[in-house]
């Protein structure tokens, strides 16, 4: 969501440049600290990654693919400070050469997409590591969580300055709904790629895992202690199982938290009563909304029919609305690879 | 000899890496000037190891590295820098300013070299590898060849008293190899050549070193080297299929 | 957001905006946007003014018309925005065309579209008409911290390595007759993501490995640097003071 200029007003957005600008300094000097003066091409080599990264895409379903914004990822691999510079300049660098994102609009898109995600996802990410069990799944589910709440938590970044300085007089309730709303989707495929990806990392260079640093010597004295007996083949037998359980897990963490979040925030930002439809309702634009096929379903008012409480009706809608997006996406996937079985399975008993 | 001291001179060189594997165990050689040099070796020899000792970027372990009489050490560690050229074997990390004649100038600029003086050393060093059109180019467009002789210059650009190549044929075509050999035999400076290219140590180098576990196993002739069949085959070095090391003339 | 990064905007020409310095034209780029941004949206001729002026340093540079107008896609999903406002803003409504719409939400509407239409054909002129290298030379003359403009000459000297290496990889997938579909192959690109990243950082020691063999002790030297002349100052500040006349008109009518 690179914001363009004229969206948040001028003294708001120099107000945000300063913001910008000091912990951009800041992380500068935290970046030497942590990389000492390999700082500039190491930095840089990653800034080349997340912004090559961004343009991975990860298909979702029916043609429609997300990519990652970096900022948690950034933060978990190469640590807080550089990952605020690489994400910064990944900004500033597409703000110019690519015209994404307005050129005074740079204070507002710095702060909120590449100091709010990383400070909050790192932030997150280190409490759950101290918390958690150590281990490598532990760390998986710390960078998924940290991803998880580090995109809705930009949004509520964004709606703050919004809040502040916007230039539109959209209800702060419904820009909400809608930023966070969306965003706690967009974190969601945004944790799961990130805490794959730390995982990926870990499991092959663990030193390179700037949050997991520290993790390294103890876990191989317990690997060690466990596996010290067990003969190869086992081990390689149980490998797999012990990925599938985290993952599992992972989606039902991850599942539970959009519920959650998506319950919370709703109960509270969509308790404006004129949204969208009560301007159709009130206005005569019921024609036109009939066409939508979802019309008459229960959640046609971002508010479930026969309850009463506005904001219960918001928060109940905003659980429905993420569970029914989930189911849907599962049924898509297992339709599709219901149908695609047939196709497959020919050539594997051919090649059998 | 006498009056000049060796280009290069190492010796008792041993080396552990923190992680407690050991890659070099006491390693002695010497460069004299204007020489070229193979350093042949299996892989895991130790070659890459000993090659970040010549300019102090590994230090710590036993024994001592002497650059043209100049002892590797913290104490001048930017001159030694300026002496020993190190070509790396990828090109792309070597290349890492945004146009060829930026990085070219890199070393010199760094080593406090500016104005006319910093323009004509880039010039010269262009031209040494017939690159000098390609200036204002950015590296990521030239060909492999291209940017494997830019890499090169940008050593050159330093003048330095060795010129360290690490793999330098690895990934050429037939005719880049060509043009690097020509290029390389037109320079007028120490070459230490580290490689397992066999062939092309013959073609460019009349001395070749074994490294071989960390010490350097043989210091000859490189044609009679290659000529022992026992020694190369104690080291895992192999000649490509149906070359004859007795049959070829050395352009050196 | 999008996947249009692959695209430079730069193109060649000799024209006198090309010719300028690139601090001067970053300067007054950046200027000109700040002017435009603080206008009263009320002064709907001003924005017209503004585009005007763009519209002439574009003929100026000699970017057609048709090169700039493609670029300005980039903004499409805030335009998707910007018409939903209208239905969604709060306050007074008029009926249009027998839709009621809000009035301020109108005014917001168009605000965003204007603003931010001249800013990105702001930042497209400067892109298209400065080199990558210069940009970033205008940055470091600009005073921005020099680590931050060596990050930058980094990401950018190795955007297109690792944006290859990042291919190659997805052509080892494909050879091997992987093809992402689905969710459930996230974990097979995350892995490519992870390989990446490895391979990435294992580069940037191994250029700070050459770096150091060639002198580099923390700071880069200083190899190029532009200067401006006071001409070329007053040609590249003439758009944003000729804005600025613009605005201040716009807040006295």
């Amino acid at each position: 969501m690179h914001v363009p200029d004229g969206f948040i007003d001028a003294p708001t957005s120099a107000a945000t440049g300063v913001v910008a600008a000091a912990a951009v300094a800041v992380s500068l000097r935290g970046a030497r600290r942590e990389l000492d003066e390999r700082t500039a091409p190491l930095a840089g080599l990653v800034a080349a990654f997340i912004f090559a990264v961004q343009m991975l895409n990860f298909p979702v379903a029916a043609g429609t693919s997300g990519h990652l914004l970096g900022g948690a990822l950034a933060a978990i691999l190469v640590g807080p400070f550089t990952g605020v510079l690489c994400v910064s300049v990944v900004l500033l660098m597409q703000g110019i050469l690519f015209a994404d994102g307005g050129l005074t609009a740079l204070g507002v898109n710095i702060t909120d997409m590449a100091i709010v995600t990383t400070v909050v996802s790192y932030a997150v990410f280190r409490v759950l590591v101290k918390v958690l069990p150590r281990g490598r799944r532990s760390v998986t589910v710390a960078s998924f969580v940290a991803a998880l709440v580090s995109v809705p938590a930009a949004a509520v970044a964004f709606t703050l300055i919004y809040a502040v300085g916007g230039t539109t007089d959209v209800s702060l309730g419904k820009v909400a709904t809608a930023m966070i709303g969306v965003h706690v989707l967009i974190g969601l495929g945004e944790a799961v790629i990130t805490a794959l990806t730390v995982g990926a990392v870990i499991a092959v260079r663990p030193d390179l895992v700037h949050g997991a640093r520290g993790l390294r010597q103890r876990l191989k004295l317990r690997v060690d202690g466990a596996l010290v007996d067990v003969p190869a083949p086992d081990g390689a037998r149980t490998a797999p199982v012990a990925a599938r359980t985290s993952r599992r897990a992972l989606w039902i963490t991850g599942l539970a938290t959009s519920l959650l979040l998506a319950g919370v925030v709703s109960f509270y930002a969509s308790s404006d009563p004129d949204g969208l439809e009560k301007v159709a309702h009130d206005k005569g634009l019921d024609s036109k909304t009939e066409k939508h096929a979802s019309a008459d379903s229960p959640l046609a008012d971002y508010g479930v029919k026969d309850v009463e409480n506005a904001r219960l009706s918001g928060g109940l809608a905003g659980v429905i609305g993420v569970g029914v997006t989930v189911v849907a996406g599962s049924a898509v996937f297992w339709v599709v690879r219901r149908r695609r079985t047939p196709d497959v399975s020919p050539t594997n008993t051919s090649a059998v | 000899m006498t009056t000049a001291p060796a280009s290069l001179e190492v010796s008792g060189l041993a080396f552990a890496y923190p992680d407690g594997h050991q890659a070099l165990f006491g390693v002695d050689f010497t460069v004299a000037r204007g020489e070229r040099v193979a350093l042949l070796g299996p892989n895991g020899a130790g070659k890459t190891t000993l090659v970040l000792h010549l300019n102090g970027i590994l230090t710590g372990g036993a024994g001592t590295v002497t650059v043209a009489g100049l002892p590797v050490g913290k104490r001048h560690m930017a001159e030694i820098r300026r002496r020993v050229g190190i070509v790396f074997q990828d090109p792309d990390d070597q290349l890492f300013m945004p146009t060829v004649r930026e990085d070219v100038a890199f070393g010199p600029a760094a080593a406090g070299v500016r104005g006319t003086e910093l323009e004509a050393r880039v010039r010269a060093a262009l031209e040494k590898v017939g690159m000098e059109d390609f200036a204002d180019r950015p590296p990521h467009h030239l060909s492999f060849g291209q940017r494997r002789r830019v890499a090169v210059a940008t050593v050159l650009a330093m003048e330095p008293e060795i010129l360290v190549l690490d793999e330098p044929s690895s990934n050429l075509d037939p005719a880049s190899r060509r043009e690097l050999a020509d290029i390389l035999r037109a320079l007028d400076v120490t070459v230490l050549m580290v490689t397992h290219d066999l062939p092309y140590a013959l073609e460019l180098c009349p001395r070749s070193l074994i490294l071989s576990d960390g010490v350097i196993a043989a210091d000859g002739p490189t044609g009679a080297l290659l000529s022992d069949e026992a020694l190369m085959r104690a080291h895992r070095l192999e000649l490509p299929f149906g070359f004859d090391p007795q049959s070829v003339t050395m352009g050196a | 957001m999008g996947a249009g990064h692959a695209h430079r905007l730069y193109r060649h020409g000799h024209s006198p905006v090309h010719a300028l310095p690139p601090h001067t034209k970053l300067a007054a780029a950046f200027a000109f946007v700040v002017v435009v941004v603080s206008t009263p949206r009320e002064a709907m001729w001003a924005f017209g003014v503004y585009a005007g002026l763009l519209g002439f340093v574009a003929h100026h540079a000699r970017v057609p018309a048709g090169f700039l107008l493609k670029r300005l896609l980039i903004e499409v999903p805030f335009v998707a925005f910007a018409v939903l406002m209208p239905f969604v803003a709060e306050g007074e409504r008029v009926d249009v065309l027998g839709l009621s719409l809000s009035v301020n939400g109108l005014w917001g509407a168009w605000n965003v579209l204007a603003k931010g239409t001249l800013g990105v054909a702001a930042s497209v002129l400067l892109a298209s008409t400065t080199e990558l290298r210069e940009l970033l030379l205008g940055l470091q003359r600009l005073k921005l911290p020099p680590l931050l403009v060596q990050i930058a000459s980094f990401m950018i000297r190795y955007g297109d390595v690792i944006t290859d290496e990042m291919r190659r990889m997805r052509i080892a997938r494909e050879s091997r007759g992987f093809e992402a579909r689905g969710v459930r192959h996230w974990g097979v690109l995350a892995k490519s993501a992870g390989a990446l990243f490895i391979r990435s950082y294992e580069r940037g020691e191994r250029v700070h490995l050459a770096m150091v063999s060639r002198g580099y002790a923390g700071s880069m030297p200083v190899i190029d640097e532009v200067t401006a002349s006071r001409a070329q100052w007053s040609h590249a500040l003439a758009l944003p003071l000729a804005a600025l006349v613009v605005c201040l008109l716009g807040w006295t009518l």
